[in-house]
């Protein structure tokens, strides 16, 4: 029977093995020597029947408690070992991640169908809904409809597309206003909404002219609706566009739909930009569309959304936006 | 409108102490736009002085011929300067810039040694001195105009101030010193003096002895006045104030029967006419056209009248376009001593269609268009025939009318209106203030109804709106609060603006970027694509920009196809274009329309009619694929765009509106006609997409093998709320088949016969081979079949069931065999 001094110095020995083996090859060795079959500890195990029966229970807890302690030992130092042999191994499996990532195109939307987007969004929030119509529009709701008479210059084929055959009366749209009369014949006021769209006039293309370009329109049809309602809306939107240090200001103007009219400028970038136009809804406009002026009020605002564009990114040449330029639109991503 | 700021003082008090842009910012808060202002003379100093040419000396021995000038400034000696101009005579007064004087440009003038003398001064051109753009010679002023050594500076008001006024359509008496002088008044608070206050109109009688005006046609004009002049001396020249107000309102000075008639209606706004009385036969008659073919205007040119055309004629012939253009035979000329000063208050609509059928705006016609004071026929007339006779020695023959003025009806106002309309505080006291000021009479009935009487000038003020107007611009805008109308609840996007606004993201998060192409196209183009039927029936427009692309585009490919080319010309290579836009195709003969009147909301027939009468322009999706999809880069090669891509892009939009669709080949121009598939929902073809025809790719220079996608997107159905799938949890059972069939059987075929015979556990077929060299016209192809059940684990003897009814299926069909392993 082998003394308990003799087991504990064979744990000793197993454990010191055990700990300082520096890799798993090693560790593998030191198990085999000191705790496989041909090791001590398993020769003293195997020889548990030769003891008396007496001693039998002690010498076996003496015996289980010596594997116990070298097993716990192989354990503990192979974890370390693997996490050593693992950091290793991938640590030469390393990469530039700098590399290239891009595997598709990179895409973009128009600036200004994100700018649409915005804009229609910012109006939706305040309770407006986004009316559109065609493109191609009869004369009279593009401008009889709007008190814009048979003779009026801006119906002449110098400013106006028309197109064949005449006798249709058919133009393409020069605003998004047809929008706005379509809008109030198919519905009873309140009225709150915005057109946004394609619009058409007879200007070649140059750094500051476009024969098609873009505007939103904004028109409210209620009871009791002022111009300080028109200048409140303007204001917000203003600060939607441009930032919150953005301030507005009318000018009197003249627009046959609108009476009083008025221009619309925003101090921007330490200067007065002309934005738009608006007014108050010619009581001739309601009455071509069957409301009556005695009690219904409203107003009316247009914009273009090129220019906003062009004003709120620095972009000082029209045709950048008109060409698709590819480079021109990847800019602006996917809107945000 | 150029107005110069020394002539707004004569009739507006304004104060000495007030800058040029503390005026130009009054007007704009009044609504005129001041668009420049331009300080005269400000750069010039003198000593710049009246001189008379002396004695003329030509020096000929230079390349230039040079003279050699002896004057008399006034001064104790004479003075001698080389001069290079030669439009002036001896005797003839002039300009001299004394050495010391700096002119236009910084340009200092000294004594100084050229062509062998000693030039002691120079004599100045109208550019030199900043009042011209005439540098073709010097100026030379009327004789006697000026005493010798006189300050220039001072004779020719030099140092001046000209606002340039950008005045709206509905002001017409704004295009005048006597209304913009008014507005400059009021805005700045100040006394003004009407100027025709002080036009005698009492002295000039009727005598019978001159011409007599006829209003043949009352829709034309309201008022005419005509005054014979006779003994009017042709040589006499126009004062030099006169012509430099000319000037400086941007016209030029041309004779002085010419420039008091336009001195006259700068002034007071009023366009006049002076006829040659020698070519006048019987009366001044107004008419229209009528069987008068042919007039030359004295510009020259020979034109073509219009039946309606308006015109001043006399007994026989056409005299003038009326308030347009005067005639060549009627024009005063260099011997013509006897005058018809004609002044009339024209309908402006009928002068805005001479002016627009001629494509002539004049200064008149400009003015009559925007309404001229029809009070002002007889002031602007007398006023005229006064100058005439002062400067011109003329005698007064006769004065003639015929018609009366016609003015605006009186407006009734609620005067709270103002304050309800603009919702600033404005008190009734201010309402009146700011009518008066504008001109109006107004009688108070009682305290919500005012009886406004509008001023003759002010033809523009008709409705209460109007008034609004004008108290709220002169009260200022400013004074109007901000406040937001109450929320109302909004519908938020359509379906379709939702649908639109997420495929273009759907798009761009797939590589591709957006464009807005111009929708116009050519005929060329049509027909270099293929296009036939709708889609060759394309509208005109009447006046296009440009005759290479006078009709609308039907498609969007050839816009794509074309900016596509400009990227690729501009270096771009591997990429893809999408537009969303509008489509147009002339489909429905239009009807002829009638433009109801708007005086009240038409029936709905007629509104019904105007909204048949505009053709339906679906919007479309259309892209392009140019080059690689994938970009050959440090990974390895790349991948080119092909068929299959355009293919894929139009069923992901279909996928993304959960609309379920079947896909078949075809042959639709300008694809590949072996290689374009279409898209069919609800058995209607709603998209095509695959490779762009050979023939089409090298006309516009694209690479071979570009692909395109259309999908229009006003035909996909909207969808009903999607029910949410029961996912599954039982394992699956993957099974692989390799099935032959003819070549002519379409995968799509064999996915619905598969799916057809295996039934409803079958999950998904997915293609994973095709092979297409065993021969004999034979294809293999090659799915991979995944079975699941929603309830237990699929045994062996169920696998093996299904996928033999699937392989069944495909067999009775399609004629498709197992292909042995």
């Amino acid at each position: 029977m082998v003394s308990e001094q003799t087991l504990q110095q064979w744990v000793n020995e197993a454990v010191g093995a055990i700990s300082s083996a520096s890799d798993l090859d090693e560790l593998k060795s030191a198990r085999l020597a000191h705790s496989g079959d041909k090791s001590p500890i398993a020769g003293a195990s195997r020889s548990l029947g030769s003891v008396p029966p007496e001693d039998r229970a002690q010498f076996g807890k003496l015996i289980g408690d010596a594997r116990g302690t070298v097993s716990l030992a192989l354990e503990a130092r192979k974890e370390v070992l693997e996490a050593l042999r693992d950091e290793k191994v991938l640590l030469e499996e390393v990469v530039d991640v700098t590399l290239p990532s891009a595997r598709v195109h990179r895409g973009g939307l128009h600036p200004i169908t994100i700018l649409k987007n915005e804009i229609c969004d910012f109006f939706i929030a305040q309770g407006y809904g986004v009316a559109e119509g065609p493109e191609l529009e009869a004369e009279w709701l593009n401008f009889d409809a709007l008190n814009i008479h048979a003779d009026h210059p801006a119906r002449t084929m110098q400013d106006t597309f028309f197109v064949e055959p005449l006798e249709a009366r058919l133009v393409l749209r020069t605003h998004t206003s047809p929008v706005q009369i379509r809008t109030m014949l198919e519905n009873e006021p309140p009225i709150y909404v915005i057109c946004p769209g394609r619009t058409f006039r007879a200007d070649e293309l140059d750094a500051t002219h476009t024969p098609v370009f873009s505007q939103v329109e904004g028109l409210v049809v209620d009871r009791g609706i002022t111009m300080a309602n028109l200048k409140g809306t303007l204001d917000l939107f203003a600060r939607k566009m441009f930032g919150d240090e953005a301030i507005t200001r009318l000018r009197p103007s003249f627009f046959p739909f609108t009476e009083p009219s008025a221009e619309v400028d925003v101090f921007f970038n330490g200067g007065w930009i002309e934005w738009g136009g608006c007014g108050m809804v010619n009581p001739r406009v309601l009455v071509a569309c069957g409301i009556d002026p005695a009690e219904y009020s409203g107003f009316a605002f247009g914009m273009g959304l090129e220019r906003t564009l062009m004003v709120r990114h620095g972009i000082t040449d029209l045709r950048d936006i008109v060409e698709g330029d590819l480079r021109f639109s990847r800019a602006f991503g996917v809107g945000l | 409108m150029r107005i110069p700021l020394s002539w707004i003082r004569e009739y507006a008090s304004i104060s000495d102490t007030i800058t040029a842009e503390e005026i130009a910012l009054a007007l704009v808060g009044v609504g005129f736009e001041v668009e420049g202002i331009e300080y005269q003379g400000k750069d010039i100093s003198g000593p710049v002085v009246v001189g008379r040419v002396l004695k003329i000396e030509e020096i000929t021995e230079f390349k230039k011929a040079i003279r050699w000038v002896e004057l008399d400034c006034g001064e104790s000696s004479t003075r001698s300067v080389i001069c290079g101009a030669s439009n002036f005579a001896a005797n003839d007064l002039v300009l001299v810039a004394l050495p010391g004087a700096v002119l236009s440009g910084n340009f200092v003038i000294g004594q100084r040694q050229t062509y062998g003398k000693v030039s002691d001064g120079m004599i100045c051109s109208s550019r030199e001195l900043g009042i011209g753009e005439d540098h073709s010679g010097i100026l030379v002023l009327p004789a006697n105009s000026a005493a010798l050594g006189f300050d220039a500076i001072e004779l020719l008001e030099i140092n001046d101030v000209i606002f340039d006024i950008a005045v709206n359509p509905d002001r017409g008496y704004a295009l005048s010193l006597r209304g913009m002088a008014r507005e400059v008044a009021t805005a700045l608070g100040v006394e003004f003096t009407d100027p025709v206050h002080a036009i005698k109109t009492d002295i000039f009688a009727t005598t019978g002895k001159g011409i007599v005006p006829k209003i043949d046609d009352s829709t034309g004009v309201s008022v005419i006045c005509i005054r014979t002049l006779d003994h009017f001396d042709p040589k006499a020249e126009s004062p030099l104030w006169m012509r430099r107000r000319i000037e400086k309102c941007g016209m030029r000075s041309i004779s002085l029967a010419v420039d008091v008639t336009n001195y006259v209606m700068l002034e007071l706004g009023q366009p006049l006419h002076a006829f040659d009385r020698a070519r006048i036969e019987g009366s001044l008659h107004i008419r229209r056209a009528g069987k008068t073919k042919i007039f030359t205007t004295l510009d020259g040119q020979e034109r073509k009248l219009f039946v309606e055309d308006l015109l001043v004629a006399d007994d026989g012939k056409a005299l003038a376009l009326a308030g347009t253009m005067g005639g060549a035979d009627s024009e005063v000329g260099i011997t013509t001593s006897s005058l018809v000063i004609e002044a009339a208050r024209f309908d402006p609509i009928s002068i805005a269609k001479n002016a627009r059928r001629h494509k002539l705006s004049t200064e008149a016609s400009r003015r009559f268009e925007r309404g001229v004071d029809p009070s002002l026929a007889e002031y602007a007339s007398a006023r005229a025939a006064s100058l005439l006779i002062s400067y011109g020695g003329a005698t007064h023959v006769d004065s003639q009318r015929d018609g009366e003025p016609r003015y605006s009806p009186i407006v009734e106002l609620d005067p709270h209106f103002i304050a309800t309309l603009t919702g600033a505080d404005i008190s009734l006291d201010q309402v009146r203030e700011k009518l008066i000021l504008v001109g109006c009479d107004i009688e108070e009935k009682c305290a919500s109804l005012w009886r406004v009487d509008p001023p003759s000038w002010r033809s523009d003020l008709l409705t209460q709106a109007d008034l609004v107007e004008e108290v709220a611009r002169l009260v200022g805008y400013d004074a109007i609060p901000s406040l937001l109308p109450a929320h109302p609840l909004s519908p938020g996007l359509t379906i379709f603006q939702r649908r639109i606004r997420i495929l273009a993201q759907l798009l761009v998060d797939r590589g591709l970027v957006e464009v807005h192409n111009y929708p116009f196209t050519s005929a060329k183009t049509l027909k270099e694509m293929g296009y036939k039927g709708e889609r060759a029936s394309a509208f005109r427009i009447a006046n296009p920009l440009s005759e290479d692309a006078p009709l609308l585009r039907t498609h969007l490919i050839p816009g794509l196809i074309e900016t596509a080319a400009r990227n690729i010309s501009r270096g771009a290579r591997d990429f893809g274009l999408f537009e969303i836009g509008t489509i147009f195709r002339n489909i429905t003969s239009p009807n002829a329309i009638e433009n109801p009147p708007t005086d009240r909301r038409p029936s709905q027939k007629t509104i019904d009619q105007i909204y048949a009468g505009v053709p339906s322009q679906p919007i479309h999706v259309g892209g392009v694929l140019i080059g690689n999809a994938q970009s050959e880069d440090w990974r390895g090669r790349g991948r080119d765009y092909d068929w299959n891509d355009a293919i894929e892009f139009a069923e992901s939009i279909l996928l993304a509106c959960h609309i379920p669709w079947t896909i078949q080949r075809s042959d639709f121009a300008p694809w590949h006609p072996g290689r374009c598939a279409e898209l069919l929902v609800h058995g209607k073809v709603i998209a095509h997409a695959g490779e762009l025809h050979p023939r089409v790719v090298a006309a516009f220079g694209l690479p071979m093998r570009s692909c395109a996608f259309v999908v229009n997107l006003s035909s996909i159905p909207e969808h009903q709320t999607l029910t949410a799938p029961t996912v599954g949890t039982m394992p699956v059972a993957v099974q692989d088949i390799a099935l032959i069939v003819d070549h002519a059987v379409t995968s799509a075929q064999v996915v619905q016969a598969l799916k057809d015979g295996a039934g409803e556990m079958l999950e998904s077929v997915v293609l994973f081979d095709r092979y297409d060299k065993i021969g004999e016209g034979k294809i293999s192809l090659a799915y991979t079949l995944t079975f699941r059940a929603p309830d237990r684990t699929l045994t062996g003897v169920e696998i093996s069931k299904m996928r033999e009814a699937a392989v069944d299926a495909a067999r009775i069909k399609l004629g498709a065999t197992l292909r042995s392993a």
